[in-house]
Order: C-alpha cells, then structure tokens, then sequence
C-alpha cells in the first residue's frame, strides 16, 4: 500500500472515530432515557405481579399468558381474555377507522392546498400548521367542549327542533373516534401535501387529452403518484391512534378503554405491572410490523425522494 | 369552452377541504370565545369578561406548573439541540460507514415506539433509580423530555444539511483555519436557520408532552399539561379555556416564528 | 463565541433554578382530587411559612401503586379507612403518634381510637362520609334510595349512569345489593355479584371519578357517588339528590398520615396537628362539604351543612349503615379479580 493511500485511510478512520464522539450525547441520552429502559419493560413481563403493584422476583409467564387468556374467577377454566382481545380488537379497529377517514378528509385538503397559486398557498399551509403544533390536550378538550350533552351541537340541534333532549355524544366509541380524526388530521395533510407539492400537473393534462374524465385522473394519475405520501400519512397517524392515550381517557369516560388505557390500568388500579409490561411489548410489535409494512412499500413505490 | 377547465379541478375537493378548514378551527374558536364568557357556562354566552384570566393568574398551582413546563421545555430543548446538532453533523455529508444506520434507527427510536410504551419504561426504571439514589428532582422529566426531543431536533438540522455542500468548508480549511473556527465561521452561520427550527420544534414538543411527564412525575411536579389532564377528567371550569388560550397563543407565535424561519431559505 | 457564552450560562441558571423546588420548608401532600381546601392551605402555607404542593389521585389503588413503588417524593397521603392497615402492613406510613398530639383533644370521641388505627399512632381524620347514589331528580323521579339505579338502571337513566371507579365501593354496593355482608368471602353471592355488575355496565356511560362538574353541566344524570360530593352537587342544581340505598351503605372515612421516605417530616407533622384544629378542619369540610370528625368544628362551617339531608342520615336509614374495614387478603383477591373482569 502506497504511503498516501495509508494516509487517506487513517484519516478515514479518523473521520469515522469523531463522527461516533459527535453522535455519542444524542445515543446516550437516548439509550439513557428512552431505548434501555424499554429492555427492562421485557424483564418485568416475565416477573410475578405484587400483591399492591410492583413485582416479585420470580420468574413466570404468566403475565404474558395473562394477555391473550383469562382464568374463570369461580370455576378455574382457562379461556381467551374477552376483555384484553375485545380492547385490542377496538383499538386496532378505531386506529384503523381513524386513519381512513383522516385520508378521505386529508387528500382532498392536502390536494386544494397544492393546487393553489403560489402566494396564497403559503397561508393555507399556515392554516394545517398551527393545529399541528398546538397541543393535543387542548385540540382535545376542544373536542370535549363541542360534544358533551350542553356543548355546542346538543345545543344547535335542540334550537334547531332536531333533537328532542340532549343526545349523548361524549363517552362513547364516536367520540374517541372524532377526537382522534381532529387530533391527528395535520399528520395526514402533511405528508399528503408534500408529495403532492412535486406534483407534475403536466401528466394530468395528458390523461386529459386522451380523454380521461377527472375520476379517472385522480385514481389513475395523481392516487399513484402521491403514493408516498399516502402511505406516510397513514402510518404517521395509525401509530399514534394505536397507542394514544390521552384522546380516549378524556373522551372515552374511563369505560370505552384503548390499548393505552388498558395498560395505564395495569400499573395502577389494575396492579398487575407484568401484565402491563406484556400489553406494551405487544403494542410495540404491532407498531413494528406497520412500520416494516411502511419500509417495504415505500421502497415499493419507486423510493420518490424529492 | 364554455367556462375555463383546469385540470387540476377535482370536482368536490375544495368544498371538502374548506369544511375541512372549518372543522379544524371551529372547536378552538368556540373554546377561546367562551374563555372571555362572564358566566360559567359552556353553551350561553353571558357577555364579555376577562374573569376567567384574572382565576388562572390567581392560581397558585397554575402558575407553578406553568413556570415548571417552561423550565423544563427550555432546559431540554436546549441539550437536545445540542445533540442533535452534533449528532446531524456526524451523520450527514458522509459516505455510508458501519453503524450509520444503527444510529439513524437509535436517533429515530422515540418516534417510532409509542409514547405509553416509553412512558411504562421510564416509570419501571426511574422508580429504581429514584430508590436507589434518594434524589427525586426534576432531572428525570429533564432527561426523558430531552431523549425525545432529540429526534424532533434532528429533523430540521438534518435536512439543512444535507442541502449544504462541504466547499466553503474545504476552502476554510485550506486557507488555515482550525476546524473549530471552521465550524465556528463557517459551518455554524449556514447550519443557524436548521438548528433554530430545530430548538423550536423541541420545545414545542416538550412544552406539550403528557402522556411520559404524567407517568414519571413525582410529588409536587405538575407540568401545565398534566395539571389539565387531571382537571379535564375531574373538574372543568372555564378557567381551562383561559389557560388554554394563552397556552394557544404561545404555540402560535412559536409556529409563525418557525414558519418564516423555515421559509427563508438562503 | 460571546453569544454561546452567554447561552451557556443562561443554559446553567436554568438547571440550577430546577433545583429550587426542593428548598427547605416544603410539604408534598397527595390527596383525592378537588378534595383540599385551597384557603386552608394558603393559611397552613402563612402560619408556618411551608410551601405546599398537592397531587391528585382518584382511587386508593392507585394511590397506593404509586406510593409503593417508591421514590414519589410525597410527604402525606389521605387513604380511606379500610386501605390503612395495608398502607400500615405494607410498612409505608410513619409512626408519628398523633395521639400524643397538643390538638389531639380536639377529635370527636368515637373517632379517637379506630379499629383500622388503635390509638391513633399513624393518622388523623381528614373527612368522612357515605357511598350512596345521585340522581337528577329531572330526568327520573323514582326512588333513589337504592343501588337499583346503578345495578338495574331505570330505562330513563340508561346510557346516563357513571360509576366512580373505586373498587371497593363498586363490589361492596354489588354485594350489598345482593343481599350479602361486608367482606363476604361467599362464592355464590360473589358469582351474583360479577354476573350483576357484568350485566350493569353497558348501562353506564362512564366510570370516571369527576362527577361534582359532570352532574352539573348534564353529562351525567346519575351516578355512583360520596355523600359530600352530592352535596356540591346539588348547591349547583337543586334537582340532584343523594340516595341512602336501601340495601344497605358503606360508612367511611379518610385520614392523613404521613409517609415512611417522607422528606419533610417536621412539617408533616406540623399539618397533621393543624388538621386537627377546628377551625381548619370546618374551613376544609366547607369546601369538600364532609364531616371531619373534629369537635367543634362546625362552628366554622357554613349554615347550609347543618341540616343539609346529605350530612344527616335520615333516621329511616340509620341501620343500613355498615361500617367500612378492611377484607381479609383472599376475599380481597376475589374482588380485585372481579374488578379486572369488570375493565373491559
């Protein structure tokens, strides 16, 4: 090896050993206070739950069995945890229905704004920004404040004549759902409006001239080429909606629970914190098979990075 | 042509967006309208009074929380910042080196997993180390806003540089400079609009986490946040709008600061 | 360079200002949630020159959690009577000898040496009352006094019923409603009782433990409730009215006691005494609107609690009052089981 080639890779490496001293305050700090403890969570789900909370030092599995299957209170049979699954299927199933319906109101939004002119573009961009860095828990209570039974809807319909008395909005399944639309919808528009914003409009005008009708562009044209986008959009809200927490414990009246719910119980009320150390690494797997659902189709979509 | 056709038309998509518009300002306009409500009533209006203010400014533990969750947005922000600052630096104008993408994955790991997962993690752990040492301070909401503000820093730092190339940098370094006034002069004055975008974006997300203050707080460590969590599930007065709004009103100059900094590329 | 200096000291003063929230002469109470009176703290803060922080909780099963896990930092708590030989067993509370207290004379007699604290060696009453019904007497004009309205919701309060999530007083009402005692460890009353509150809750709208406001704005029309909390509830509407429950209702109390890793010892000490002066305790009791178990005192309390018909058990429903107490650990096993089975 010639001396300057010797050189060059001593200062490579050089390179190298500074880059790991430069990143090394972010990776502690994060190892420190947000990826190690997550190992410890996997610790405590094989640990016998205390009497009062907290756990014994002896091992079993029971608190993983405990996830899927429950034993009969009074005749000690072993079936499927009704409860567990049934709070799993709802969450899984309002994340599900919370990211569709963000897409059904974002793409239009994240489409108007795109196609405005230049100048004005800006401000409707302004306009999706502000409720995306305003707090959840205000957005939330705004929410709250427009279902309850005096809000703002019972209170039009009943001047109105169309609702006779008051009708209960607040503490059900629709609630949480609306709430979390409201809460996650930038988080749609966003991502939606950035694929959207490298747009070529010249292809719309080819579909056109071969006599396309608008449907027909949107689905054939502009759906696939803002792909990305979509998918983005939806894993940036389905995450979220899987494991929110404060969206159904204000709206959802401590009864309708979600994941998130179901596990602050565990370490609460519900002393049982194996159990909830189970529930969580189940929710983390489920986020990680979405995300790997994300990671392989958007390398399937032609990996668009602008 | 009887009237002008653009093929961006999408017929129906603009009236969906404005209601869209609509539904997004609307609850928040209704719950800052009813924080100047004379009365306690959610659904008449009573005329106009600043009352509602005047309570939250009255409020003792208001006041604390709210200098709490300022102390501990500012203090993360800024060491989040930091890191990201150096951590962007390291992982960028780069060819691929091993562990490249283990620390993109490590950087981008509190966005990944679900807040209550990491909530449920730093509860276990803090409560053993809070224990073990005896010290139950502040430092624990600090160090687990900062983890997951590092993320949020990155982003924007990240991005600027990556659309940075190295000459002015090699030119410094060819005219003599040491790489610290070539960062120092050079590197730092180009990186400024990213690493501002990117403290801002931290605080914001620090200032409006609830779900891991709430699980690792101990006595006496309210942030804003919290505190209205457990108002929202046990007794709500208009005094939360007021809050609320002031609350709004500092998330929006935050966002118009943020929006023209990032727009004024150079 | 200038300017990152000046960062970087600004950056310091804020970390060292973090530190100040536990400068000397702090008192870290954690207590029920909208249950402290905030003049009686301010004057508690005047007199001793303590700064006072409050923590909400709303079950003693998470108070309890909390405070077991360690490290919360907390110098007082306030559980309810049949959690305090846990809090005593499990070795969280201090023994700080109340009764050997200069304001000690103050407690009313019955409430001077209690089965769940002998002699009062760990706490001090805080506030006592009754688990009942509350009814908006504008939507459903039937009986109120019994556990029916939870457990068998009239059709006008169905989707309309809350139930305060605490444990002990959900399974307690079921099992008094089925015709059983207090800590009964009988399976087939127990059996009833989890087919009985499985069968309720789709009854219920919520399980929250908010419903002094929620009762007043209309969100609830009824609702599992404390007899203080009734009270506040109908100073704001008339129309709610509190319900002794036919089939019987559980008598309790709360007290303060101070914590074993408390940091703040001396003051805790110090408000532990305060609290038995009747004149805090009637300011506390007008603003939670319980009795307090201190003599005295309500000579600092509002009129209105002198014969209001939440304080004053009506003479129709005196017997039916059953002491709260603690349950033996395998009985407590099968509530808390049943309980789970309820969180769907």
């Amino acid at each position: 090896m010639s001396e300057a080639a010797e050189v060059i890779e001593a200062e490579a490496r050089r390179d190298v050993r500074n880059r790991w001293l430069l990143s090394m305050p972010a990776l502690l700090i994060i190892l420190l206070a947000a990826a190690g403890p997550l190992l410890i969570v996997v610790v405590y789900s094989f640990l016998t739950p205390g009497p009062y909370g907290d756990v014994q030092w002896q091992p079993t599995l029971s608190g993983w069995v405990n996830v899927f299957l429950e034993r009969d209170i009074f005749d000690e049979t072993l079936s499927l945890a009704d409860a567990h699954v049934s709070i799993f299927m709802r969450s899984v199933w309002l994340s599900l229905v919370t990211t569709v319906l963000t897409l059904l109101v974002g793409f239009p939004t994240a489409y108007f704004i795109a196609t405005r002119p230049d100048n004005s573009r800006e401000l409707w961009l302004f306009l999706i920004t502000i409720p995306f860095w305003t707090n959840l828990l205000i957005r939330t209570f705004a929410i709250l404040q427009i279902i309850r039974n005096e809000g703002l809807i019972n209170t039009i319909m009943i001047k109105l004549g169309l609702f006779a008395s008051p009708v209960q909005m607040l503490f059900t399944d629709g609630a949480i759902l609306t709430g979390m639309v409201y809460v996650y919808l930038p988080l749609m528009v966003l991502p939606l409006y950035a694929s959207m914003e490298k747009l070529d409009f010249r292809l719309l005008e080819a579909g056109y001239d071969l006599y396309a009708t608008p449907f027909q562009v949107l689905r054939r044209i502009i759906v696939p080429l803002v792909k990305p986008g979509i998918i983005a959009g939806s894993i940036l809200v389905f995450i979220p909606a899987l494991g929110a927490y404060v969206t159904p414990s204000i709206l959802g009246g401590g009864k309708n629970l979600m994941l998130g719910n179901l596990i602050e119980l565990q370490f609460g009320q519900g002393r049982n914190w194996p159990l909830g150390a189970a529930l969580s690494i189940t929710l983390m797997l489920i986020v990680m098979v979405a995300l790997l659902f994300y990671v392989r189709n958007a390398k399937g979509a032609g990996g668009r990075h602008g | 042509m009887a009237r002008q056709f653009s093929v961006r038309r999408q017929t129906g998509f603009t009236a969906i967006a404005m209601m869209c518009f609509f539904a997004l300002y609307l609850p928040i306009a209704v719950l800052v309208v009813y924080a100047f409500n004379a009365g306690t009533s959610l659904n008449t209006w009573e005329g106009f009074s600043l009352q509602w203010f005047v309570k939250a400014f009255e409020n003792q533990q208001v006041i604390e929380a709210s200098i709490r969750s300022l102390q501990i947005a500012v203090v993360a922000a800024l060491v989040a910042t930091a890191a990201a600052t150096m951590a962007a630096l390291a992982t960028t104008r780069t060819e691929p080196y091993r562990g490249l993408t283990l620390k993109y994955a490590f950087i981008n790991q509190p966005l990944m997993i679900p807040e209550i997962v990491t909530a449920v993690a730093l509860l276990i752990f803090f409560s053993r180390i809070k224990v073990w040492t005896g010290y139950s301070g502040l430092g624990y909401l600090i160090a687990a806003h900062t983890a997951f503000c590092i993320p949020f820093a990155y982003l924007p730092i990240r991005a600027r540089l990556e659309n940075m190339d190295l000459t002015l940098e090699r030119a410094a370094a060819d005219l003599y400079a040491t790489p610290w006034k070539t960062f120092r002069y050079v590197t730092l004055p180009l990186l400024w609009p990213g690493i501002l975008a990117g403290l801002m974006l931290a605080f914001v997300i620090s200032l409006d986490d609830v779900v891991i203050t709430e699980f690792v707080k101990s006595a006496g460590q309210d942030t804003l946040p919290t505190y209205m969590l457990g108002q929202l599930r046990r007794a709500i007065t208009p005094e939360m709008n007021a809050i609320s709004t002031l609350f709004l009103l500092l998330s929006i100059c935050i966002v118009t600061v943020f929006f023209f900094v990032n727009k004024k590329r150079i | 360079m200038k300017r990152i200096k000046t960062t970087l000291a600004l950056a310091a003063a804020l970390l060292a200002s973090t530190g100040l929230a536990h400068a000397e002469g702090v008192l870290n109470i954690y207590n029920w949630g909208n249950y402290t009176s905030p003049e009686m703290i301010k004057k508690f803060e005047d007199q001793y020159k303590v700064k006072v922080t409050i923590t909400d909780y709303d079950s003693n099963d998470t108070a309890l959690a909390k405070v077991r896990q360690g490290g919360s930092g907390f110098d007082m708590v306030v559980p309810s009577q049949n959690y305090i030989p846990i809090w005593i067993s499990e070795g969280l509370l201090l023994e700080t000898d109340p009764g050997k207290m200069e304001n000690f004379k103050n407690i009313a007699d019955v409430w001077k040496d209690p089965e769940f604290d002998p002699g009062r060696k760990y706490t001090v009453p805080w506030a006592m009352g009754i688990v009942g019904t509350v009814v908006n007497t504008d939507v459903y004009n039937g009986d109120v006094n019994t556990w029916g309205i939870i457990f068998d919701t009239p059709a006008e309060l169905k989707g309309k019923v809350n139930v305060v999530p605490e444990m002990n007083d959900v399974i307690d009402a079921a099992v008094l409603y089925n015709g059983g005692t207090k800590c009964t460890g009988d399976l087939t009353i127990l059996k009833k009782v989890r087919d009985t509150l499985v069968k309720a809750k789709p009854d219920w709208v919520a399980m929250e433990y908010g419903t002094i406001e929620k009762m007043g704005s209309g969100d609830f029309s009824a609702s599992s409730d404390w007899n203080g909390s009734a009270f506040r509830q109908r100073l704001a509407n008339p129309k709610i009215k509190f319900g002794y429950p036919k089939e019987g209702f559980v008598n309790w109390s709360d007290n303060l006691a101070v914590l074993k890793d408390a940091a703040n010892v001396e003051n805790a000490k110090l408000f532990l005494n305060f609290m038995m002066d009747p004149e805090n305790a009637g300011m506390n009791s007008s603003f939670h609107r319980y009795a307090n178990g201190i003599a005295g005192s309500e000579a600092f309390m509002p009129a209105d609690m002198k014969d209001a018909p939440e304080i004053n058990i009506p003479a129709e429903f005196a017997s039916k009052g059953v002491p709260s107490q603690t349950c033996p650990p395998e009985v407590q096993e099968l509530y808390t089981k049943i309980w789970t089975e309820l969180q769907k």
